[in-house]
């Protein structure tokens, strides 16, 4: 093995050993299931392959899901960037408080999540009753599925965002703002620049998590076929009605969709270096 | 080179300190610009401008993490203590708790251990590949949670590839505790490497070597140097890596077979009850896991700056060389 050959270069030891054992573990668990997954698909033929995409409540979900993840991380790389912005820029009581809290989304279990939102948003909780007068409906309907997700994606804009704001060095603003520039001018000129590759690659990770997203979704969704079934939601059904293959096309396209957005955080971040360079 | 020959004319003395900063920039950096947080900035949005990116941001806050967290334990307590403490003490819910418990007490320490194994070799060596192999760890993050239970459907399941054979061999993988396992070591694999892959390049092998010329062998430098050095973050990933396993959902949902009493977790569990409109219940029981949550949240806090402070130990270690 060419791994090996590097071995004798550091006096630690344990090399084989760990590399070895992560390798078998990593092969087992992750990579030999997920390649039978594509394995599974390929039994497809092409013909059979497009017609399970596009099967009506197939492609009915492939919409609802790509279009409410999109919305969802456009909602985030909005608020989120005020969020962070906030917390990094400004004091106020209570900040470190915030600043824990906005993890909530990735400890909180989906499941809970997905009831509580749905308590909400239902025509009897608390922002439903408020929202049924102005004809406004979230539960059980697609906007319903965009608040979970945005629920779900928000800190990985925070969290992504934080530490490109940090990392700003503050005489590039001075420099701007004694040259005339006024604070918007800065902020779209100057700053929005420089952060714009983290703020890319938030949205990108909050739309990836929204694509997979099940548990916080299930609830508050409904599950009306044609209407709020989303693409997980789909897969579990084909499972249930043992559609080992249909299940697997759809799973392959999402895979494909997550490692298309995996290229794109990478493009993202290699174009950020070579811009900073 | 221009800064070089001007050095070498004696012309740069009075930059010469700009040119050591730039040097020890990326190191520094974090200290720099905290420190620059706090200080009152010269330039900045006027008051007004501030107050109302603070109120949204709060709002925003409010709206989509507060509110649901509040709603979880209104819910709960919407009939009182004597109706929660009955809903948790029923049956079928402490066989949830009891599974759940079971199924952490195994996927937490293997995933610990391959985690800290792999984060060994990662981080200490170097090896051509590496980040390839950093991404392929990282995949469980990027595949839908459903996709990881449903490829343990695919291999194990009736129709699977290992069906036949284990339904000869009176084995059950899937609906049963061995497919609980399996799906939540998937999803849960990544956390603990992830945590101390960074941490550990940060404080390089210079100990761990030092501790090998002086004799000591490969697992002693281990559990004298090494895991002392990473003790907070490696507490770090695992308070995540069990918060994950203890409320995963969807990848567990598609390989329990949703068996009551016998092969619901915690989150099934919450699930089954909900759906049989048993709101009250399903919100006393989710409320055990939105306390988990909170848990995991503060111990997570209180690590950050402990970690922080390694790293900076660590960084200003590698400064002083």
């Amino acid at each position: 093995m060419a791994l090996f050959r590097f071995k004798q270069r550091s006096v630690l030891p344990g090399f084989g050993l760990t590399m070895g054992l992560t390798l078998t573990y990593l092969s087992l668990l992750v990579l030999l299931p997920l390649s039978g997954l594509v394995v599974k698909s390929s039994t497809l033929s092409w013909r059979e392959f497009f017609s399970i995409i596009r099967e009506p409540s197939v492609a009915a979900s492939f919409k609802l899901t790509f279009g409410a993840s999109l919305l969802a991380a456009g909602v985030n790389a909005v608020f989120g960037l005020i969020v962070a912005w906030v917390l990094v820029r400004y004091q106020f009581p209570g900040r470190k408080i915030v600043d824990a809290l906005v993890d909530l989304p990735f400890a909180m279990p989906t499941a809970v999540s997905g009831i509580a939102l749905t308590a909400l948003y239902a025509p009897n909780g608390w922002f439903g009753c408020l929202l049924k007068p102005l004809g406004i409906e979230v539960a059980y309907t697609r906007l319903g599925v965009t608040i979970a997700l945005t629920f779900i994606g928000l800190p990985f804009v925070v969290r992504t965002l934080q530490p490109a704001l940090e990392d700003l060095d503050v005489e590039v603003e001075e420099a701007a703002a004694s040259l005339g520039a006024t604070r918007w001018q800065t902020f779209l000129q100057v700053i929005f620049p420089l952060i714009l590759p983290a703020l890319l690659t938030g949205f990108a990770l909050a739309f990836a998590r929204a694509l997979g997203e099940y548990g916080s979704v299930v609830f508050i969704s409904g599950n009306i076929p044609l209407e709020t079934e989303i693409v997980p939601l789909l897969i579990i059904t084909k499972l249930e009605q043992y559609k080992y293959a249909d299940a697997a096309a759809i799973a392959v396209v999402m895979l494909a969709a997550s490692f298309l957005i995996l290229l794109f955080i990478n493009f993202v971040q290699w174009w950020s270096r070579r811009y900073a360079e | 080179m221009v800064e070089q020959a001007l050095r070498r004319v004696g012309a740069f003395d009075s930059t010469s300190g700009g040119a050591l900063m730039a040097v020890a920039a990326p190191l520094a950096k974090r200290s720099v610009t905290s420190k620059a947080k706090h200080s009152t900035r010269p330039i900045g949005e006027p008051r007004w401008v501030r107050r109302l990116l603070i109120t949204i941001a709060l709002g925003f806050l409010g709206l989509f993490l507060v509110a649901p967290l509040m709603a979880v334990f209104v819910q709960a307590l919407e009939r009182g203590w004597v109706f929660y403490l009955r809903a948790l003490g029923k049956h079928d819910a402490l066989a949830a708790i009891r599974l759940t418990l079971l199924v952490a007490l195994i996927v937490v320490p293997m995933n610990t251990i391959f985690g800290v194994l792999g984060a060994w070799a990662i981080a200490k060596f170097r090896f051509p590949g590496k980040s390839v192999l950093i991404t392929l760890l990282d995949l469980p993050y990027s595949v839908s949670p459903v996709i990881g239970g449903m490829i343990f459907v695919l291999l194990f399941g009736k129709q699977g590839w290992f069906g036949p054979w284990l339904e000869e061999n009176n084995l059950q993988i899937i609906f049963a505790l061995p497919g609980i396992v399996i799906a939540t070591l998937f999803v849960t694999f990544p956390f603990v490497a992830r945590e101390l892959i960074p941490l550990m390049q940060a404080q390089g092998t210079e100990e761990e070597e030092a501790a090998q010329l002086l004799g000591a062998g490969g697992l002693q430098t281990f559990w004298r140097v090494t895991l002392p050095n990473i003790k907070w973050g490696l507490l770090y990933g695992v308070i995540l890596c069990n918060a994950r396993a203890m409320g995963e959902f969807g990848a567990v949902s598609v390989v329990s077979g949703h068996i009551r009493g016998e092969t619901n977790t915690i989150p099934l569990h919450v699930e089954v009850l909900y759906n049989e409109y048993n709101v009250t219940a399903a919100f006393a029981v989710a409320s055990l896991l939105a306390l988990l949550a909170l848990l995991t949240l503060v111990l997570k806090s209180c690590l950050e700056w402990k970690t922080a402070e390694e790293l900076s130990a660590a960084e200003t270690g590698y400064l002083g060389d």
